[in-house]
């Protein structure tokens, strides 16, 4: 597949939805104000993990303005497990939660009751008022202690805290183990961490007891299966719910888990009481009631011959899935999957153990059990390179993949259950690219000792990844021009403010020659459109964009047929721009697109028997296997030891997601996906009692998330490696910004700090950190 | 993060805010900027049952020099206090220290009274007002204006000597004198955050000898502590850098920090040393001392 430029798709358009979303007309869930509606609040424990004893809602239902509490009792059917979303073989014992809490809680925040009032202030009030007696029980938060075979139980008929143990193996790697000259073994451990997005997670339900119909608007990146599950538990055909997620604020992930419980309680207390029902995430629920990501611990070795050929990997990881397991394995096989990353990899065994903890569930969030795989691989690579005294960078690059290896296959099963096939890329390119620009050849050979005789501690950190981007099942599109001329573009995969409004229309205008302002684009209204999966895992752009393309491409045919008629010539010699058609060479006698709707729908007249009004089309795109972005992230260091902090000097994002349709929102992704970096790097943290497990940072005071200060402008770079998986050769570029980054930090920090003898093997780093790194070091000199 | 329910009051003069504060006693709350008291109470944290609002009591709001001294309402927003030319020429340290505090909008809110009043170890008035050695007015509800030193006044975490039916009205700072030179220091987490420690410092300098040496430090102890043994060492002595450091180490003897979330109690001991070291090292440069 060659690059693409073309009229509009491949041009930095501004987003169109920044009108509205800069001038603060952006319509979020909590901006809608039905009339007559009522607000819920949700009864969260306060414990880690306790049985429940008894629970009275006597005071809370008596208090004036309260209109519905209800705690598991009375959910009758609803109050069963929610639906895993996605199984696997391993998962022996997979756990779900249910709704409201049945007999026991298994997490901090986890609801218990919920509460309808006339207002949120009294909903609040009332919740209050809610005795509940809990058991406290033992908390399981440690992964290494929950192995422990006489240790307490986040689900006590599971016999253990092991929800699945799961292997896969390339190659013989024992064998390479045995055959290797040099191997670096490493423990590493990643942390937990929240995705914070500005919007936290609401629900707005409207029942319409007359039709019978609900009107559910959502903060989702999941509409269509969203409204799929919630019809079905609800008892009522799909056509009568419409769930439409408005402006969404970010997701990152969190906000593509299909079900939280909220999204099932508040329909359902809508249609008790027949009235809208809303219920608005407040940034402390967020902190206890959203997923999060990230712990994993790795036992992790490499192996190579003296000459620095790679001959395996072994990595045996621990994997915390929090309280339920909704969302399967996901999260630790991605991770097992990109450990291998851009390198030849021919030996190769993972293992995974995902645990149960009284913590908040595990799922995807920006980079997805990536930023750990980085970790591990690049770690092993630099202890490796130390040990065979070589360059980190010519120890990286022998044992890159080539551009003519492609496709590479892995040998291994991807999370969406398709083969890891690479199917393009540079990667040798991606990294000279790197260090050339953020001047490595200078820098190890001039810059670091020249900073230390100034007094300085300075240090350079370069870190390769390669993303699974674009994973089915599939998404659709449809595209109908309007008797006006506008084009309609319906997809079902959500936004959450990614610029799909803008890129899509991209996408059709090339299609179609119009320009790209006269097509609107709707992504998250199940009545505009009602097939789809979700916006996560990078694959909005490339399935969904994929769609658009084919839906587009079969209605200029239908166009062309149309037009062809008209103008008595054939569809081949029809030229399609600025929204006209006309016959190559004769431009004055030109039919607009308007002019071609109205032929398509005649009002009168005699039609052939297959005749099709209209000019629409509905396509699906479905991905063989995923498409593989690739990229490497550079940065120049400064650690100021006398505070414990940290200045990024320089910091380089090459970056290859195949065809851009828009330059300029892929450079706002990368650079965004940086920004959330920065906060895994080395600001934001989740600070847990030591002795209760509760959560003591639940506000932004305590989470440190990086603002604008904190973060550095990268000079970002972009090659073009088209992905022969799609028609538009385009990969997924919403999470490349955000993998390497802790690793580069981590990597140039504890170069920074090389002749101290430090070794950063956890992520993330922050000022108190750092010094208890330094005061172990100075010990250890002294 | 809803508060519970509670009456709120909108006095117009400091006569019907301290009426309203005499009926409500230990259940009401005068609320300033608000943007401590606020989160408290929507976290369930404070729950007043009376929150009267100074906002609309003008006469609280004022910046004036009397007698040589700086007068300052306790409803002066920080942010005026930071770009006052009065408080920048003749108490700039003051000046510099509300530059510190949160962000530009948070500082258009926030005020010198609900500072101090608030008493937040890490805040920045409190040592603002220990290093400049302020007076703050206080008025009781017989309508009697007492000053209480900045010394005395900060007691421990979030308190002071405000009874719950007191109003703090002002606050009275000294102008810098001659030949001296100020200087803060801080380290954050992120721009804007409450700092983990912090040092501030005012010296004055006649002939190359130290005349008077006020530093105080933050956010390493319950509540804003003046390093009086650094001060001590300072004083009618030639600052040097050895003498300097020797301060630091002094003053981080001084510092009682807490083990908390960002940092152990052994880092703002380091932190405080260094921060001091750097704040003292550029006050005294200031104060046009060669330091050699």
């Amino acid at each position: 597949m060659a690059e693409t430029l073309g009229l509009y798709f491949g041009k930095s358009q501004p987003r169109f939805e920044d009108t509205r979303l800069l001038t603060g007309r952006g319509r979020y869930v909590d901006d809608i104000q039905p009339p007559r509606c009522l607000h819920a609040a949700i009864l969260r424990t306060p414990h880690v993990h306790a049985k429940i004893s008894s629970i009275d809602t006597s005071t809370a239902r008596a208090l004036e303005g309260v209109e519905l509490v209800l705690t598991a009792e009375d959910l009758g059917g609803l109050a069963a497990p929610l639906p895993l979303l996605v199984p696997h073989p391993t998962l022996k014992n997979p756990r779900t939660p249910t709704p409201l809490a049945v007999g026991k809680v298994r997490y901090e925040g986890e609801p218990v009751a919920v509460v309808v009032a006339e207002d949120r202030y009294t909903a609040e009030d009332a919740a209050e008022l809610i005795q509940v007696d809990y058991d406290p029980l033992p908390p399981v938060t440690d992964l290494e202690d929950a192995l422990d075979e006489d240790g307490p139980l986040v689900h006590e008929d599971t016999g253990s805290n092991v929800a699945a143990d799961f292997l896969q193996v390339v190659g013989d790697p024992d064998k390479a183990f045995s055959d290797a000259d040099v191997v670096v073994s490493k423990r590493f451990v990643v942390d937990r961490g929240a995705s914070i997005p500005m919007e936290g997670r609401g629900v707005l339900a409207e029942w319409n007891g007359r039709d019978r119909k609900l009107q559910i608007h959502v903060s989702t990146q999941a509409p269509v299966p969203l409204r799929a599950g919630l019809a079905q538990m609800l008892g009522l055909p799909e056509h009568d719910v419409r769930l439409v997620a408005p402006d969404v604020g970010g997701g990152f992930g969190p906000k593509a888990i299909i079900f939280y419980p909220e999204e099932i309680l508040i329909p359902y207390c809508s249609m008790q009481l027949d009235r809208p029902v809303k219920w608005i995430e407040d940034r402390r629920e967020h902190f206890l009631a959203s997923t999060q990501e990230r712990v994993q611990i790795h036992d992790a070795e490499i192996a190579f011959m003296k000459d620095g050929t790679l001959l395996g990997v072994r990595d045996d990881f621990l994997m915390d899935a929090g309280a339920y397991v909704p969302y399967g394995l996901i999260v630790g096989i991605v991770t097992s999957t990109t450990l291998p990353g851009p390198y030849r990899v021919r030996n190769y065994r993972s293992r995974l153990r995902s645990i149960y903890t009284n913590r908040i569930t595990v799922t995807p969030y920006r980079g997805a059990g990536r930023p750990h795989a980085v970790f591990v691989i690049e770690k092993l690579f630099d202890e490796a390179a130390r040990a065979l005294e070589m360059d980190p960078l010519e120890l990286r690059e022998t044992n890159l993949i080539q551009p003519d290896e492609f496709p590479w296959d892995m040998q291994m099963i991807y999370q969406d259950t398709s083969d890891v096939i690479y199917d393009s890329g540079n990667y040798p390119a991606c990294q000279r690219t790197a260090a050339e620009a953020v001047g490595y050849r200078q820098f190890q050979e001039i810059d670091r000792a020249a900073y230390r005789k100034e007094g300085r501690y300075v240090g350079i950190g370069v870190a390769n990844y390669v993303e699974g981007t674009g994973i089915g099942p599939y998404e659709g599109a449809k595209v109908y021009v309007e008797p006006t001329g506008d084009v309609f573009v319906g997809t079902g995969s959500g936004a959450t403010g990614q610029g799909a409004e803008t890129t899509f229309a991209q996408i059709a205008a090339e299609a179609l020659g119009v320009g790209p302002e006269r097509i609107r684009v709707a992504t998250s209204d199940t009545d505009k459109f009602h097939w789809g999966v979700g916006n996560y895992a990078s694959r909005t752009a490339v399935v969904t964009g994929s769609a658009v393309h084919k839906a587009a491409t079969k209605v200029r045919a239908m166009m062309a047929k149309v037009a062809a008629e008209e103008l008595e010539a054939d569809s081949d010699s029809l030229v399609f721009e600025e929204g006209s058609v006309y016959v190559e060479g004769s431009p004055s006698k030109k039919l607009t697109f308007q002019d071609v709707a109205r032929l398509a729908n005649p009002l009168r007249g005699n039609l052939p028997s297959d005749f099709v009004p209209g000019l629409e089309a509905t396509e699906f795109h479905v991905p063989k296997t995923a498409s593989y972005s690739s990229g490497t992230h550079a940065a120049i260091v400064e650690v100021d030891p006398s505070r414990c902090d940290i200045k990024v000097l320089k910091y380089v994002i090459v970056h290859d997601c195949g065809n851009m349709i828009n330059p300029m929102v892929v450079d706002g992704q990368v650079k965004g996906g940086l920004a959330q970096g920065m906060g895994g790097a080395f600001f934001e943290k989740l600070v847990y009692d030591e002795d209760s497990g509760a959560l003591l940072t639940t506000s932004l005071m305590d989470y440190c998330v990086p603002t604008a200060s904190e973060v550095p402008e990268p000079e970002v770079h972009h090659l073009i490696t088209p992905s022969p998986m799609n028609p538009l050769g385009v990969k997924g570029c919403g999470e490349g910004g955000t993998i390497p980054a802790p690793t580069v930090i981590a990597q140039a920090v504890q170069d920074a700090l090389s002749e101290l003898g430090i070794q950063i093997d956890s992520i993330p780093l922050s000022p108190g950190v750092l010094h208890d790194l330094l005061t172990a070091a100075r010990a250890t000199e002294a | 993060m809803k508060p519970v329910a509670f009456d709120y009051f909108d006095p117009r003069s400091v006569e019907e805010a301290m009426e309203l504060l005499g009926r409500h006693g230990e259940d009401g709350k005068l609320l300033a900027g608000g943007q401590s008291l606020v989160p408290l109470m929507n976290f369930r944290l404070a729950r007043p049952t009376a929150l009267i609002d100074l906002n609309n009591v003008d006469e609280l709001e004022y910046i004036r020099e009397s007698d040589g001294q700086i007068e300052i309402g306790a409803m002066t927003r920080d942010r005026d206090i930071e770009i006052s030319p009065i408080v920048r020429e003749k108490c700039g340290l003051l000046a510099l220290a509300s530059s510190w505090i949160g962000h530009v909008q948070i500082r258009n809110r926030s005020t010198i009274g609900g500072g101090a009043a608030h008493n937040d170890p890490a805040g920045e008035i409190p040592a603002a007002l220990l290093t400049l050695d302020a007076r703050i007015l206080i008025r009781d509800q017989a309508g009697d204006v007492r000053e209480e030193a900045a010394e005395n006044f900060f007691i421990t975490y979030l308190t002071t000597t405000l009874e719950p039916t007191d109003l703090l009205v002002g606050v009275r700072l000294p102008t810098h004198p001659e030949g001296s030179g100020f200087a803060v220091e801080e380290f954050a987490r992120r721009s804007g955050d409450f700092a983990i420690a912090g040092a501030m410092a005012l010296v004055t300098i006649q002939n190359g000898v130290c005349q008077g040496a006020r530093v105080s430090m933050m956010g390493v102890g319950p509540t804003a502590v003046l390093a009086a043994d650094a001060c001590e060492v300072l004083t009618g002595a030639e600052p040097k850098s050895e003498l300097i450091e020797e301060a630091a180490r002094l003053a981080r003897d001084e510092a009682e920090p807490d083990d908390d979330i960002h940092a152990s109690a052994d880092f703002r001991r380091e932190l405080v040393e260094n921060l001091t070291r750097d704040c003292l090292t550029t006050a005294f440069c200031n104060a046009g001392a060669e330091l050699g």
